[in-house]
């Protein structure tokens, strides 16, 4: 009979040490524009790591793909492309920003191994189209697995930890993982499905603690055409209604995710539900703050929250930085880069109600 | 009311909660028909079924949904059966199904 503690090897996955091509995430820069920056800034600047980010770099189509309007083979040749530009730069790792292109990554390469034809033709495709040729990457990473395996090195560059200096009590953390990291090929991912540890081994080294609610595998509605479709959109918003009731009996400080959409929808759903229905799920009746995995570790670095792009948030973070020590200017919030003023969005019930909200709403 | 109209609202769940229905009528109802536990759920008698030929009535849903606690609208749904038996001709188990109709209708005339 094996071990038990050999079990846990099965669900670890090859993470390389440096040398990464990034992929960007169409979404991500417009819904947490600071976050992909924060990751190669945290890699170059804090680590020493060399991350390549190419301009030439495109969509993987997997938005496309999931909602039915990009055929698989054009997705395939695209992606093609892609490993084509990372041999071209000299490469060998790949890295994603995005849940759903390292879900389209790993499930073409499954294909490819399992049907080696689809390859071949993928390549003349490719060739066809652009003259190119390509070599399969030796490692296959999402960027949350990379800031995973170096979770010990940025620890010890540590200048917040996530502790409740107010009280000395570990942060109550919801961790979420995108159902596209490990769901569909659980190897893929550390941990695989059942138990991915990718978050929650950030949020232990760092100081915080997990919260282990009921529907904590659950998926937060995004599922492309559940929320491209807006008469579907009844059926997104209630995936993250029920994580959130469920969630809420345990009072997590805040929720990190690793994809972005469960960034984009666990947060500005909370509006919607906040605008809905009235109810909020966090603290002194605001919202519960969601954080990227590269916020988190930008904030434990000591990076400026408005640098990280924090404001860009639904649900205010504010008594999340007060509750980890963190010092900030509550004037600088909107201002963008080179100081100019970006717009301060309208009050919202999820950020407390406020009186001049209730105001604004008899209106 | 919500003070933003988003075109959408929250879908209700559909998930049957077990420890917030109450059993009682459906464990009176087993009570007096014990039978209808040896039910596998094979659907033969809605395939089979007159009345569900012509109108949405599904004796297999109404009653696995009865058992569970969910009796709204089962009367009215029991009221479409024409009770011509063709489903207790072809249950595997035997059950009587036309007394089931009979049964939940006169258990459930409240709901």
């Amino acid at each position: 009979m094996r071990a038990k503690g050999n079990s846990w090897n099965e669900y670890q996955k090859f993470i390389a040490d440096d040398d990464y091509y990034y992929g960007r995430s169409c979404i991500r820069q417009n819904f947490f524009p600071g976050s992909e920056k924060a990751f190669l800034d945290i890699m170059h600047n804090d680590l020493g790591k060399n991350f390549y980010d190419d301009p030439k770099h495109s969509s993987c189509t997997g938005i496309g793909y999931h909602s039915d309007v990009v055929p698989l083979e054009t997705t395939m040749t695209v992606v093609a492309r892609q490993f084509s530009l990372m041999n071209e730069s000299g490469l060998e790792n790949f890295t994603t920003s995005c849940i759903t292109s390292f879900g389209i990554y790993t499930e073409i390469l499954e294909t490819w191994k399992e049907f080696p034809e689809t390859e071949e033709k993928t390549r003349e495709n490719l060739y066809k189209a652009t003259g190119r040729e390509f070599t399969i990457p030796k490692c296959m990473a999402h960027t949350s697995d990379v800031m995973y395996h170096f979770r010990g090195e940025i620890g010890a560059r540590a200048k917040h930890r996530l502790i409740n200096v107010q009280t000395g009590e570990p942060l109550k953390v919801v961790d979420h993982i995108g159902c596209h990291y490990a769901k569909i090929f659980p190897k893929a991912g550390v941990g695989g499905s059942e138990f991915p540890y990718v978050l929650a081994g950030m949020v232990e080294e760092w100081g915080g603690e997990c919260v282990d609610y009921p529907e904590r595998r659950h998926c937060c509605g995004f599922g492309f055409r559940n929320y491209l479709v807006q008469a579907n959109r009844g059926y997104s918003i209630a995936n993250s209604h029920k994580k959130l009731e469920s969630m809420a009996p345990y009072k997590p400080d805040f929720i990190v995710a690793n994809c972005p959409g469960c960034s984009m929808f666990l947060d500005r759903w909370q509006y919607t539900i906040a605008e809905m229905e009235g109810t909020t799920y966090g603290e002194n009746g605001h919202g519960i703050p969601v954080l990227t995995y590269e916020e988190m570790a930008g904030l434990v670095l000591g990076y400026d929250p408005w640098a990280l792009g924090m404001q860009m948030h639904q649900v205010d973070v504010e008594p999340l930085l007060d509750k980890m020590g963190i010092e900030y200017d509550p004037a600088a919030k909107y201002l963008g880069r080179n100081g100019k003023y970006i717009g301060k969005p309208a009050s919202a019930v999820v950020n407390c109600a406020p009186v001049d909200t209730i105001y604004d709403m008899k209106q | 009311m919500a003070a933003i109209n988003f075109g959408f609202s929250i879908s209700k769940p559909r998930a049957i909660n077990m420890d917030l229905n109450n059993l009682n009528k459906s464990d009176e109802i087993l009570h007096e028909m014990p039978e209808l536990q040896s039910c596998i759920g094979c659907g033969s008698c809605t395939a089979v079924c007159t009345a569900g030929n012509l109108t949405e009535f599904n004796f297999r849903r109404v009653h696995t949904l009865v058992r569970r606690g969910e009796y709204q609208g089962a009367y009215e749904e029991m009221s479409k059966c024409m009770l011509c038996g063709k489903c207790r001709l072809v249950c595997p188990r035997g059950i009587n199904t036309r007394g089931v109709v009979m049964l939940l209708k006169r258990k459930l005339g409240d709901f």
